[in-house]
């Protein structure tokens, strides 16, 4: 009895969220301003677990803040100076309108500017957080540093973008950290292993990009603008730990040949030495201690020494190797990438600077050719087409350099970043990699693979003879579908009940019996399942099932007639005939 | 200096206009006209230039003169009538004379010669619409005052076509509306309206690109443009000003003002983590989930891939068909033979773009992901073999029925089965053998069929239309079989004969031979008879919705019947008797009720949660109850526990047609449409507080789906653990 009524949305989580309207209100932005202060700030919406309760009652789609994350934007410096800005533009506007033009000289030199640097160390208090980031930022500086001048960033981004790009790619060249490259339809993906983190970029082809026009620049460049302060703190702190100054002599050489286009400048500075540092740096990664160790920690050491071991040859790789780029290869690329693994790279002086050597050096070990033929050959080199570099550094082996000769069809480039777990499909190019690294001598292919099918196919047909009763759940799958093949009428069947002599005899039969007794338990027992169980069961079966129907669709695939030549389909096809 | 300017520019334009002057006193002596316009010494000049008569170009000045006063007059009409023509009129005119002049410039050269000199006619009533002077017979004054008269007869077309063809100067002429006259235009004014046509000036000699003449000269001239002194301020420093230049001076020298500082063009870096400290994290980024990264590539997304992640081209339809947020891959994996003849990828931005909004707009969640091993979803159950005994294997096939078996049942030593079927026959098996030992012809399809449960009675009640028939089978004991007759002829009839819903007749003749003994006719078509345990009473179904004569219970050995209910409570579907107790149980579409029959009141409502029962079976013990569903479901009641179901069984995937528990052993068995026979142990325990266990053991196939109908009645052995069910294809299975 007694007390005031308790009104409703007055306390629980209808007062810990807000609506993005209200949060834009109480912070007295507008709608652009609020995103770039969102992107900055890292601030994303959250989604309440009983949204009508936070929504007062209603039900119409709304993006929801947690009310602390609006909170914790109104204290941001950076809001007034948005404010400011928009103050600027006004006075900016008002004075252009009186031709005042000394007023909008007074103006432009006070411009206000704003700097991330704080916001930066608050959303990452550790470097390691940061990098950990940093995936999104090399990916976008990438990008930005491929566009033209075409308006739609300010020149100065791009320049920026550059110069940090070609800064981080001469940190991973110098520390070796490259682990992976993949050669995909969108451009080219790298792995490093920057202080024990895994960091991914992907790098367009070098092409000219033609704009889309549904894309909003707006929300890329204020993104931008956040990872170019990110990255170029980053790559302080990684220029850092290598004892090199940051900036980098890089740098001015970039200033000076600034009229270059984009390309030669990043190569010149990529075929700038820093031979100096990486000696010593090397000398340290060498030296592992040695801790006493007992029983499983050594083993553990183990482990981890043999893994340094194979870390360090595969920095290693192309070490001695000279190459020589052609023309018509991606050039930056692939001298990045070879410069990460110790090889020396050049290309024709006619192209762009920096190359250090011609065609004609008789010490060239490896050609890199894209066209498929040449004229003047040199003997005493490998003419190899590009994606030899890619496998290799893959592989984390020189491959036989027989399969990527000038003019042969390719084997198929595997991405490295596939882990296959059990009953995945592996592509056979795949497992016979796998077993030259073991160090198997090549020599199977496709035919071995075939041979396992056949296997299979024996084991189902084995099947067939039995009754309905599956083995295992996955051949219980695979059964299935060849009922399915078959058609339906095979499915409802009941076998006579007939005592059979062999069933009792012999030993193989004996255990047959069992596991179809099993299975038929098991059926049984899914069938007194609770409802709420025999779903999420069912679900889980679901993706098991769909994951083994693509594994064998898979399997089967190879036979597609784009691998076939045209003539054996044809003899493929009278046979059938006949 | 302007006005030294101006100056020297207006002597500069005197002197030439004198210049000019005194050129055409030269050529003309026509002394006192002062040349103040250009354009008159223009005209004069022209007229001096046009050599060919003096008088003409006079002329023509005039004759331009009334032109342009005939326009205003045309345009002021116009204007009357409506602003909108004004323009297409003027245009009309003008085309007019172009294709008149056109049309006759090229047959004939218009003559040079001038033969008729007009006299001055000009109309002085000014700019007014001619059409006031309609109704009169001038068209108004001329100079002297006298009326200008309209001409005596109007043209008309064919004087004005006579005119075009022969009058060779007809394209240039024109008709003047304030004169009512014809003018026809002079050289000079034909060449005039061309000029103008073409967006000319009208004067032949008016030259548009005359060099400009500056309106300023450049030159510094000696003398000041005034002769005003200067002011005296102009020559003592300012007080204001030098106080100014030294509050900045003073400024400057105690560092207040310094020199603008060149703008930073790059950003600066530094050490930002110099002194980090991992503690020092804000609440705010406790909560903080990290955006998950970009998913790394697969083989497929290879710019080489293996042939087997190719799309076939059926694949690659599916896919453009697709909506985007549908398709599995993002893209089509594409094989290219180098990396030469790879392309730009046409997406690449928007990617991007993509990424960018998923990390600011995406709510983010910690999703739980509790990896659950599907084998512990599965219950722990006894297993099947230690429920043995229970039928598992198809052993014998009763063949011979021609239709759909809808109802079977075992006689109670468990040595004969009968059967009912569509095709209109009973037939009588025996167990062992699968021999058919007799077949009776009804008169309709047999609906049911029930063997007495008296094994010291042989008498099968069958149901066919709206008859039930109490058969002796005469198979087994003779004893029996003649008992049975006897305890049927010793009937005596009571002496006041009651009104009976239904009549009971008994049988003689060839029928008696056959087997039939009593024919009980009802009034309507009968579904289902049921024996009570004792095999003295027969209860029979005729599902009707509008009455409440839908269930009739008889008596055989005094040959009475009785409606036991007043209501109608719904469409029975099945009824049972309590197998020991006074029990009456009813099945209609969603509810089973329990009955007692001698207090004669409801006991029990059973909630099935079913849509629609099917068939109804009551445990040996009679404190459980199942039933059958067509929405696939069986219901296992306890009736001690509560009225709604004990457990819901959806073990079959079609109708349920018919359940049935076992005498003896806990089994119960279900058959359904989709072909099979359910085996579940069903044990129940004496302890009142152990709940019956239910596993399923066995699932039994065989019959084969004939009009989707599988299964339609299933029932036990009564001694062994045996099932047997008929079909819907016209055969009896019995499994052991």
């Amino acid at each position: 009895m007694g007390g005031l009524q308790k009104k409703k949305y007055e306390r629980g989580s209808a007062t810990n969220y807000i609506t993005r309207n209200k949060a834009r209100k109480k912070l007295q932005l507008s709608l652009a301003d609020f995103r770039r202060l969102c992107i900055l700030k890292g601030i994303y919406p959250h989604e309440p677990k009983h949204k009508k309760k936070v929504n007062k009652g209603s039900t119409a789609p709304r993006t929801f803040y947690l009310f602390k994350d609006i909170r914790f934007l109104l204290h941001e410096p950076i809001v007034r100076k948005f404010r400011e800005y928009k103050v600027f533009v006004r006075k900016l506007r008002k004075a252009y309108g009186k031709a005042e033009w000394t007023g909008v000289e007074r103006l432009r030199d006070n411009k206000p500017g704003y700097k991330l640097d704080h916001i930066i160390k608050e959303r990452y208090p550790t470097f390691i957080d940061a990098l950990r980031d940093i995936d999104d930022a090399l990916s976008m500086c990438f990008l930005f540093s491929t566009f033209a001048r075409t308006g739609k960033c300010h020149v100065q981004t791009i320049t920026l973008c550059r110069r940090l790009t070609v800064e981080w790619m001469n940190y991973v060249v110098t520390s070796r950290s490259l682990r992976k490259v993949f050669l995909s339809i969108k451009g080219i993906y790298y792995q490093a292993e920057v202080l024990g983190q895994l960091i991914t970029w992907l790098v367009p082809y070098q092409f000219a990009h033609d704009h889309p026009t549904d894309v909003d620049y707006r929300v890329m460049a204020t993104f931008t603008e956040m990872y170019t302060t990110l990255f170029g703190f980053i790559n302080f702190r990684l220029y850092q730990t290598l004892n090199l100054v940051y900036p980098p002599k890089v740098t001015q050489y970039l200033d000076l040949t600034c009229i270059v286009f984009i390309t030669q400048q990043k190569l010149s500075a990529l075929s700038a030495s820093l031979a100096r540092v990486v000696a010593t740096a090397e000398e340290e990664e060498n030296q592992l201690d040695l801790f006493p160790t007992e029983g499983e920690d050594q083993e553990n050491m183990q482990a981890r020494e043999k893994e340094q071991k194979e870390q360090e040859a595969q920095k290693r790789l192309f070490e001695g190797l000279k190459f020589f780029l052609n023309r018509e290869v991606p050039r930056e690329s692939l001298a990045f990438i070879l410069r990460c693994f110790g090889a020396e790279v050049s290309w024709d002086k006619s192209l762009c600077i920096g190359g250090t050597y011609e065609v004609t050096d008789e010490t060239i070990t490896h050609q890199i050719v894209d066209r498929p033929d040449m004229d003047k050959q040199y003997i005493n080199r490998y003419y190899i087409q590009p994606q030899w570099v890619f496998d290799s550094v893959n592989a984390q082996m020189r491959l036989p350099v027989e399969d990527y000769f000038l003019g042969t069809t390719l084997p198929p480039h595997l991405s490295p970043f596939v882990e296959e777990k059990d009953g995945d499909y592996v592509p056979p190019e795949k497992l016979k990699l796998m077993a030259l690294q073991r160090g198997e001598k090549p020599g199977k292919s496709r035919d071995e693979e075939e041979e396992d099918e056949e296997e299979e196919e024996e084991d189902d047909e084995e099947e067939d003879d039995v009754d309905d009763e599956e083995l295992t759940e996955e051949k219980n799958l695979k059964k299935m579908e060849g009922t399915r093949a078959q058609g339906k009428t095979l499915a409802v069947k009941v076998t006579p009940g007939k005592v059979k002599p062999w069933e009792t005899g012999s030993v193989g039969n004996k255990v047959r019996l069992e596991q179809e007794e099993k299975a038929e338990e098991k059926r049984l027992a899914i069938m007194m399942m609770k409802k709420k169980e025999k779903y999420l069961y069912d679900k889980i079966m679901f993706g098991k099932k769909r994951t083994t129907r693509e594994v064998s669709s898979l399997r089967c695939a190879p036979a597609k007639p784009t691998s076939q030549s045209p003539d054996l389909n044809l003899i493929l096809r009278c046979c059938g005939r006949t | 200096m302007r006005t030294v300017n101006l100056e020297s520019q207006k002597n500069g334009t005197m002197s030439k206009a004198k210049e000019k002057s005194a050129k055409k006193r030269v050529v003309e002596e026509d002394d006192d006209q002062l040349p103040i316009f250009d354009k008159d010494v223009t005209e004069k000049k022209a007229g001096e230039e046009d050599d060919a008569d003096l008088s003409d170009s006079e002329e023509s000045v005039f004759s331009g003169l009334e032109d342009s006063e005939s326009d205003s007059h045309d345009e002021e009409e116009d204007a009357e009538e409506g602003d909108d023509e004004e323009d297409d009129d003027d245009a009309v005119i003008l085309d007019e004379i172009l294709t008149k002049s056109s049309g006759v410039e090229t047959a004939t050269e218009p003559p040079a010669t001038d033969k008729n000199t007009p006299t001055d006619i000009r109309n002085t009533v000014g700019n007014i619409p001619m059409e006031w002077y309609q109704d009169y017979p001038h068209i108004g004054y001329n100079l002297d005052g006298k009326k200008i008269f309209k001409p005596i007869r109007n043209k008309d077309e064919l004087d004005e076509f006579l005119d075009k063809m022969e009058n060779p100067d007809y394209w240039r002429t024109v008709h003047d509306k304030t004169t009512a006259s014809d003018i026809r235009l002079s050289d000079e004014q034909v060449d005039l309206v061309h000029r103008l046509q073409k967006g000319q000036f009208g004067d032949v000699n008016f030259n548009e690109y005359e060099p400009s003449v500056d309106f300023f000269t450049n030159e510094v001239m000696i003398h000041p443009v005034t002769n005003r002194p200067q002011d005296k301020r102009s020559f003592i420093p300012s007080l204001i000003e030098k106080e100014k230049v030294s509050k900045l001076v003073h400024a400057i020298k105690m560092g207040w003002i310094k020199p603008r500082k060149p703008k930073e063009t790059t950003p600066q870096y530094y050490d930002l983590w110099a002194k980090e400290d991992p503690n020092a994290i804000l609440g705010r980024h406790k909560m903080h989930v990290p955006a998950p990264k970009m998913r790394l590539p697969g083989h497929e997304e290879s710019y080489n891939p293996p042939p087997e992640y190719l799309l076939t081209e059926e694949e690659r339809m599916a896919w453009e068909q697709q909506d985007a947020e549908d398709r599995k891959l993002p893209f089509l994996p594409q094989k290219h033979s180098c990396l030469r003849a790879v392309p730009a990828f046409s997406r690449f931005i928007h990617e991007r773009f993509e990424r960018c909004l998923d990390l600011y707009l995406c709510p983010r969640q910690r999703k739980m992901r509790v990896n659950v091993n599907p084998e512990d979803l599965i219950p722990k159950l006894p297993k099947p073999k230690d429920l043995q005994p229970f039928p598992t294997t198809m052993s014998l096939v009763y063949i011979g029925h021609s239709s759909l078996v809808r109802s079977i049942s075992a006689s109670p030593t468990g040595q004969w089965l009968v059967s009912g079927s569509d095709d209109c026959t009973v037939r009588f098996w025996e167990v062992n053998t699968g021999r058919c030992m007799k077949t009776l012809e009804v008169g309709g399809a047999v609906k049911s069929v029930a063997w007495n449960p008296n094994p010291a009675v042989c008498l099968v009640a069958v149901c066919f239309e709206s008859t039930v028939l109490l058969l002796n089978p005469g198979l087994g004991d003779r004893l029996v079989v003649s008992s049975t007759d006897q305890l049927i002829t010793s009937y005596e009839p009571p002496e006041e004969d009651k009104e009976q819903a239904v009549t009971w007749a008994l049988s003689e003749g060839p029928e008696h031979d056959n087997g039939h003994r009593l024919t009980l006719t009802h009034p309507k078509a009968v579904k289902q008879v049921v024996w009570h345990g004792k095999g003295d009473y027969l209860a029979s179904v005729m599902p009707d919705n509008s009455s409440n004569l839908q269930v009739l219970i008889h008596q055989v050995s005094k040959r009475r019947t009785q409606n036991p209910f007043r209501k109608n409570k719904g469409l029975v579907q099945c009824v049972s008797f309590h197998p020991l107790r006074p029990y009456f149980f009813v099945a209609t579409q969603r509810y089973v009720r329990v009955y007692n029959l001698i207090k004669q009141e409801l006991t029990k409502k059973l909630m099935t949660n079913c849509k629609w029962i099917s068939s109804m079976a009551i445990h040996p013990g009679g404190d459980n109850l199942i039933c059958g569903s067509y929405d696939c479901r069986l219901a296992w009641f306890d009736l001690d526990l509560s009225t709604k179901p004990y457990k819901m069984l959806r073990h079959h995937k079609k109708a349920l047609r018919g359940v049935a528990y076992h005498k003896h052993y806990p089994l119960f068995a279900s058959g359904a449409d989709d072909g099979s026979v359910i085996i579940c142990h069903g044990m129940v325990y004496n302890d009142l507080l152990q709940n019956p266990l239910i596993v399923p053991v066995k699932v039994l196939k065989g019959h084969q789906i004939t009009h989707d109908l599988g299964v339609l009645d299933v029932t036990f052995h009564p001694t062994q653990p045996w099932v047997f069910s008929s079909g819907a294809d016209a055969t009896i299975r019995l499994f052991t």
